[in-house]
């Protein structure tokens, strides 16, 4: 019955290529550790991702905690530990946080209300080569259906340290999603304060509303901003970094003062962003809302992120198109009232 | 409620005497009965085959507050209110609404009464919730006297969840944790045997790193020591508890259709005349 030894041969392949720059996973682990140094409730939860193990667990291996591959366990040990005063990370992938061990999330995690983290990477296509049993294009429908549970979308890397910072104050479970490689930056120069529940308005315009959520879709918006402002079209890109709790104010507010609204989001089209975008503007203010999401069956070929995504539908070309077609659908602002 | 029950509780809360392990069975058998006859019925033989376990831990194992315990089963939630009554937790009063509108007391807990700490009912989560709980003890050296029990069906062992959580306490070697094994042998619609079997069940469990202890779950002498004593091995401890679902009421005992019922007034009769007769054996 005793433990086997632990295997010692993690670490990098000799000869491996050398490190690529951050991404989203390098970041987070770097802000977690950081984190765990400050606050000494703070236990790391791993369920065999690779990685947690040399920068966390090398750090405070007393508070890395190995769960193995067993995500229902994860999720439900993580309730016990936070109704003991703890603060446990829960790290996973995103297609096995949302929809593997759903329930244990439900009821242990949302419906106790205790200070679980769920951190979830690998979410969207950001998987690419990995191929469909990794990605994950429902979490944030499923994530926003779970009364009582924050979920924040960081849109590049150095996001993810505020992110984890602001989330870290919370009483109740909140869910991180994350995706795999390194994206561009979406920020010019230094990164806006991370405020929980607050869009952030990265363009100002008045003809269309970008409404972008991730980190491809946010550049992608940004992307399609430019061409349409070198087309006199004025667009708005507003940045939405916590699905949940929404912000409303200031969807509502982009959609009074614009005449057409995009959303843009690595997710299937039913049940995320473009839903909570649909719901406030009809409700306040009635505009036209395209959706650039997700669509149609997953790509049969192998393809890098960027690729994967602009197969299914969501490219910086598909939100310049969809605004067109957005303002089309505008009745003339002088047939509107204001 | 109290026109079945026939003396008013002794509550530990109010300083009186305790009832020993055996009265509080009983106590807790004609409550599940009379929840069993009300409008929308109770998961009677579950209940009545767990209730000598919460008597005795309730009444002779659980140090309170303190220990934990998540009654991972939930749908012998009968049987929980009626220990938790007893025991001074909850008020007696409210068991006669249970199941009722504007009642506390559904069919499966809800937390936020006093005494239950998660909602059950979905099996294969209790037992994890109880990993968390020890392991959190485990980390922490404040609370490293606290003891986590988690009262689980037999039926629930068929759950993949319950698995990996079994795994995880061998590993961690959660010395705390007590998991207790309700094991009458029937599900909601046959013998576990014949629905996913789960023998050689001690065997599959010391596989996983338990120190385990078999005992017959009604008698409360040998259930007291399993339950009792801390583990010996630095494992963690599972007391398979062997019960008779429906146990105390005889046209319940052993049958597979215990496992939810109403019983209509004559049958509550009945029923409540064989504990009667059996509380007067046990004086």
């Amino acid at each position: 019955m005793t433990a086997p030894a632990p295997a010692t041969t993690a670490g990098p392949v000799p000869g491996a290529a050398p490190a690529v720059p951050a991404g989203p996973r390098e970041a987070y682990r770097e802000a977690l550790t950081a984190l765990a140094a400050e606050d000494e409730r703070v236990i790391c939860l791993d369920s065999d991702l690779g990685g947690l193990e040399r920068s966390f667990g090398d750090r405070f291996p007393e508070r890395y905690v190995s769960t193995g591959i067993a995500e229902a366990n994860l999720f439900t040990v993580s309730a016990g530990l936070a109704a003991r005063g703890l603060r446990p990370y829960a790290h996973t992938m995103a297609t096995f946080a949302a929809t593997r061990a759903t329930e244990q999330l439900k009821l242990d995690v949302v419906g106790t209300g205790l200070p679980v983290r769920v951190v979830a990477t690998h979410a969207g296509l950001s998987a690419a080569h990995f191929g469909a049993t990794h990605y994950c294009l429902e979490d944030l429908a499923v994530t926003r259906a779970l009364h009582g549970l924050t979920v924040v979308v960081p849109a590049d890397a150095r996001e993810i340290g505020p992110a984890l910072a602001a989330l870290h104050e919370l009483d109740g479970p909140s869910y991180l999603r994350l995706g795999r490689s390194a994206t561009p930056p979406v920020h010019a120069g230094d990164v806006p304060p991370f405020r929980l529940g607050e869009a952030v308005t990265l363009r100002a315009g008045s003809d269309v509303t970008l409404v972008a959520c991730g980190p491809l879709p946010v550049s992608f918006a940004l992307a399609a901003a430019d061409r349409l402002a070198g087309e006199g079209v004025s667009a708005r890109v507003l940045q939405i970094h916590t699905p949940v709790p929404f912000d409303a104010a200031a969807v509502a507010e982009a959609a009074a003062a614009t005449s057409a609204l995009v959303t843009v989001e690595e997710h299937r089209p039913q049940g995320g962003l473009g839903d909570a975008v649909a719901e406030v503007v009809a409700a306040h203010a009635p505009r036209p809302v395209l959706r650039v999401a997700v669509a149609g069956p997953l790509p049969g070929r192998v393809d890098d992120h960027a690729g994967l995504l602009a197969a299914t539908g969501v490219s910086a070309d598909a939100v310049h198109a969809a605004a067109l077609r957005a303002l089309a659908l505008a009745p003339p602002p002088t047939d509107r009232p204001r | 409620m109290s026109a079945t029950t026939t003396e008013p509780p002794a509550s530990l809360a109010a300083g009186a005497p305790a009832p020993t392990t055996e009265e509080a069975a009983l106590r807790i058998r004609r409550a599940v009965v009379d929840m069993a006859a009300g409008r929308q019925g109770a998961h009677v033989g579950g209940s009545l085959s767990c209730a000598d376990v919460l008597a005795v831990l309730y009444f002779g194992v659980l140090d309170l507050p303190g220990d934990s315990f998540v009654l991972s089963k939930g749908h012998a939630a009968p049987a929980l209110y009626a220990a938790l009554a007893a025991r001074g937790l909850l008020d007696e009063a409210e068991l006669a609404g249970y199941a009722s509108p504007g009642s506390r007391l559904f069919g499966h807990p809800s937390r936020g009464l006093p005494g239950v700490e998660f909602s059950t009912g979905s099996l294969g989560h209790g037992l994890a919730l109880g990993c968390g709980l020890a392991l959190a003890g485990q980390l922490r050296e404040e609370s490293a006297r606290e003891r986590v029990f988690v009262l689980m069906g037999d039926g629930e062992l068929q759950e993949g969840s319950v698995w990996e959580s079994l795994m995880f306490a061998g590993h961690r070697r959660l010395s705390r944790l007590t998991a207790v094994i309700d094991r009458n042998g029937l599900q909601q619609t046959a013998g576990t045997e014949g629905s996913l079997s789960l023998e050689p069940l001690g065997d599959r469990l010391r596989s996983f790193g338990w120190e385990v202890r078999e005992t017959d779950g009604h008698d409360h002498g040998p259930l007291r020591a399993a339950l009792a004593a801390p583990s010996e091995s630095g494992r963690p401890v599972a007391v398979i508890a062997r019960t008779v679902k429906g146990r105390g009421v005889p046209f319940l005992e052993g049958r597979v259709s215990s496992h939810y019922a109403t019983l209509n007034p004559a049958l509550h009769r009945r029923a409540l005349a064989a504990l009667r007769a059996a509380g007067q054996v046990a004086r």
